[in-house]
């Protein structure tokens, strides 16, 4: 992981060991980078995104804090006002909460309410979603929560190559990111990731396939579901464009209505529960900015408006494939 | 059974409540330049509150907690620290504040409604004014990890009041403080009110200093109107941070003497006999005794100073007053580093609007 080499590794990598990786460079390339979290260190984290880096960058950059979230994420700002660039660990996004009054009243607000005298250059990681067989509290997707705080910075990756990209910009922005794994395809793909330093833009929407006839806009692990559909339904005779969001918020709105100004249709896939969700602020988007371009309503596949249920019911809970081909075939029906 | 561990706070009091010397002083009390500077700081704090007060009731200034008896104590915080040093305030640090260079018109514009009163130009590294209860002591972890993982020899200071003292944040605080071995200090002004909860009721523990054994950290009491007994224990917790030797809680026991805020009024809630007896152990009019006991001062200096107060108020008062408020796109401006394509056409609609309102 030497950042000197002249020619850049490659690696065949999964999402999480992508997430590796990126915090390796991030951290050879800039000493001001630290990590700090619960069994980040000398374990690696529970699902081993960290495994290796206390080796290479030792314990005074890769740290183990006490079991106490809302510590974390309110000392990983008081580092950031002094020019370090914390990347702070939350187990499961379900244990954030306990950092919500930081996140929301300190992070989101430093660089403003100090007029840009201090500012907050942290990423919030934590792996969310459900789909793993976990246990109450590890399941939940709620993203949304944090997209409607001004000042944060919402991403989601939902490959490899996007994990290592967005992580590297997410670390290099000079504002604060919460940066959500789809822990339930942290292992589900292998990809060939350049070890190159390159960053991915953080502002923009990623068209992972063209189409004509609808517009498929999802983010996450319900991305790899979305992709399903769309080759199903290609199979119909039915072109699926598929737009993984991945920059939650900001929300890059253009890319968006481009396509649905061509396919006009639209379906919104995501995992979280329905009400006030982020796909609602995308359908109010598509209303006001592509009305008069649609064809059919907006369709949203999501989640129950419930308590994301135990595991034994939780396929019942996320969006399915068939979910989506459905949902499809209803908005060309129209 | 065998006893593993017995704890010990101590508390500290020079001066009695007239600034009599109740045996030997510290050191400090030998740098007489320090303790004169010491009382000017204090009565500039408490002419600036008395403005700041008015100012509100006269509606030219938003709501304002008063600093009324805890200039002693944050006078002595204020200097305590040097320049290089990091100070992490909550929101009734006036006093400190002056001392590290905030000026009364960036104190008056905060206070105010205006953003740019944070915007410190001579401590550009002092963490702002921390409304969320106790939510700063977990920054001062941080400012402190900072420090540490640097290496530099900086001392941080952190201000809380007793009420934060029950929220986890001051808890989680100083744990981390006693296992990462910070050179933090936490300086617990104890005024004896969180709003109208008396401190009686925020806890059980006979002190908020002995929290600080819980922590691996030590805990002092001092009484935070003794000029001396806060310097000293300042001085020592600041330079033992700044040696590397870990991190301190202070309780400085002190009282409120004005209402929490100007929203607020502390007659519905405290006797005026209790606010009496506080105004009898006031911190300012102590060490005013004290100076004048040892012929440091006189009735004629106290007229030269209370007027140059005065005057350097009206100054910041006047500058305050005529500086416009920020174009209101401002809210936007600062968001972000640069403002995302997503932010945009807000910005443009909110700045059509302002120019509409201008015509």
């Amino acid at each position: 992981m030497n950042p000197a080499n002249s020619s850049p590794k490659t690696h065949d990598v999964t999402l999480v060991e992508a997430v590796n990786l990126a915090l390796h460079r991030a951290m050879a390339d800039d000493e001001r980078v630290v990590l700090l979290g619960e069994d980040i260190a000398t374990n690696g984290g529970v699902f081993r995104a960290t495994v290796g880096l206390k080796d290479s960058f030792g314990f005074k950059r890769v740290m183990d804090t006490p079991l106490a979230e809302n510590l974390i994420a309110g000392t990983a700002i008081g580092m950031a006002t002094q020019g370090l660039k914390p990347v702070a660990e939350f187990q499961f996004l379900g244990f954030i909460y306990a950092g919500m009054e930081q996140i929301v009243s300190h992070a989101s607000r430093m660089r403003n309410r100090t007029r840009g005298r201090l500012h907050c250059p942290v990423v919030f990681r934590a792996p969310f979603g459900g789909g793993i067989h976990a246990p109450e509290h590890h399941s939940e997707s709620t993203e949304a929560l944090f997209a409607h705080i001004p000042g944060l910075r919402v991403v989601i990756p939902s490959s490899p190559r996007r994990a290592y990209g967005l992580l590297l910009a997410a670390i290099r922005d000079p504002d604060p990111v919460i940066f959500l794994e789809p822990k339930r395809i942290y292992r589900a793909v292998t990809q060939r990731v350049v070890d190159d330093g390159e960053a991915l833009p953080l502002d923009t929407c990623f068209t992972l396939r063209e189409g004509e006839d609808v517009t498929l806009i999802t983010w996450g692990a319900c991305v790899q579901e979305t992709l399903q559909a769309a080759e199903s339904l290609s199979g119909q005779g039915v072109s699926c464009e598929v737009i993984d969001v991945a920059t939650i918020s900001p929300l890059d709105r253009e890319t968006l209505l481009c396509s649905v100004a061509k396919t006009g249709r639209a379906v919104i896939i995501h995992e979280a529960c329905r009400n006030g969700g982020v796909g609602a602020e995308i359908a109010a988007s598509i209303a006001e900015g592509a009305f008069l371009d649609l064809q059919a309503p907006v369709v949203r596949v999501t989640g129950y408006d419930t308590v994301m249920p135990y595991y034994r019911n939780e396929q019942y809970y996320l969006p399915q494939t068939d979910d989506i081909v459905r949902a499809v075939e209803q908005v060309i029906a129209l | 059974m065998k006893e593993i561990h017995e704890f010990r706070v101590d508390r500290t009091r020079y001066l009695d409540d007239r600034g009599a010397p109740l045996g030997e002083l510290p050191p400090q009390a030998g740098d007489a330049g320090r303790v004169l500077a010491a009382y000017r700081n204090m009565v500039l704090a408490r002419t600036f509150d008395a403005k700041a007060i008015a100012l509100q009731r006269t509606g030219k200034c938003g709501t304002y907690p008063s600093v009324l008896g805890h200039e002693t104590v944050g006078t002595a915080i204020g200097q305590s620290l040097a320049g290089t040093d990091i100070f992490v305030p909550y929101y009734r640090d006036q006093a400190t504040h002056i001392l590290r260079g905030v000026t009364l018109a960036e104190l008056l514009l905060y206070w105010g409604g205006d953003e740019r009163g944070s915007a410190w130009k001579n401590c550009p590294h002092d963490l702002p004014v921390s409304v969320p209860i106790a939510t700063q002591c977990c920054h001062a972890a941080g400012v402190a990890s900072a420090v540490k993982i640097r290496g530099e020899a900086r001392a941080v200071v952190c201000t809380l009041g007793d009420g934060a003292t029950s929220k986890g944040d001051f808890l989680e605080s100083i744990n981390l403080a006693g296992a990462w071995h910070l050179p933090l200090v936490f300086v617990v002004i104890n005024n004896q009110w969180a709003i109208s909860t008396p401190r009686a009721i925020q806890t059980g523990a006979e002190t908020i200093a002995q929290k600080a054994i819980s922590a691996g950290i030590p805990g002092h009491i001092v009484d935070g109107n003794d000029y001396f007994a806060a310097v000293e224990a300042l001085d020592g917790a600041v330079e033992r941070a700044r040696a590397g030797k870990g991190a301190t809680v202070i309780e400085a026991v002190t009282y409120r003497l004005g209402d929490h805020t100007t929203a607020d009024d502390a007659t519905r809630y405290r006797t005026a006999e209790e606010l009496k007896q506080a105004w009898e152990r006031d911190g300012v009019k102590r060490l005013q005794n004290w100076l004048h006991s040892n012929g440091y001062w006189n009735p004629e200096k106290e007229q030269v100073l209370q007027a140059d107060c005065k005057a350097t108020v009206e100054q910041a008062v006047q500058e305050y007053l005529a500086t416009e408020a920020e174009p209101p796109t401002a809210m936007l401006d600062y968001l972000f580093d640069t403002l995302p394509v997503a932010l945009q056409a807000q910005r443009e609609q909110l700045a059509d609007k302002y120019r509409g309102g201008e015509a």
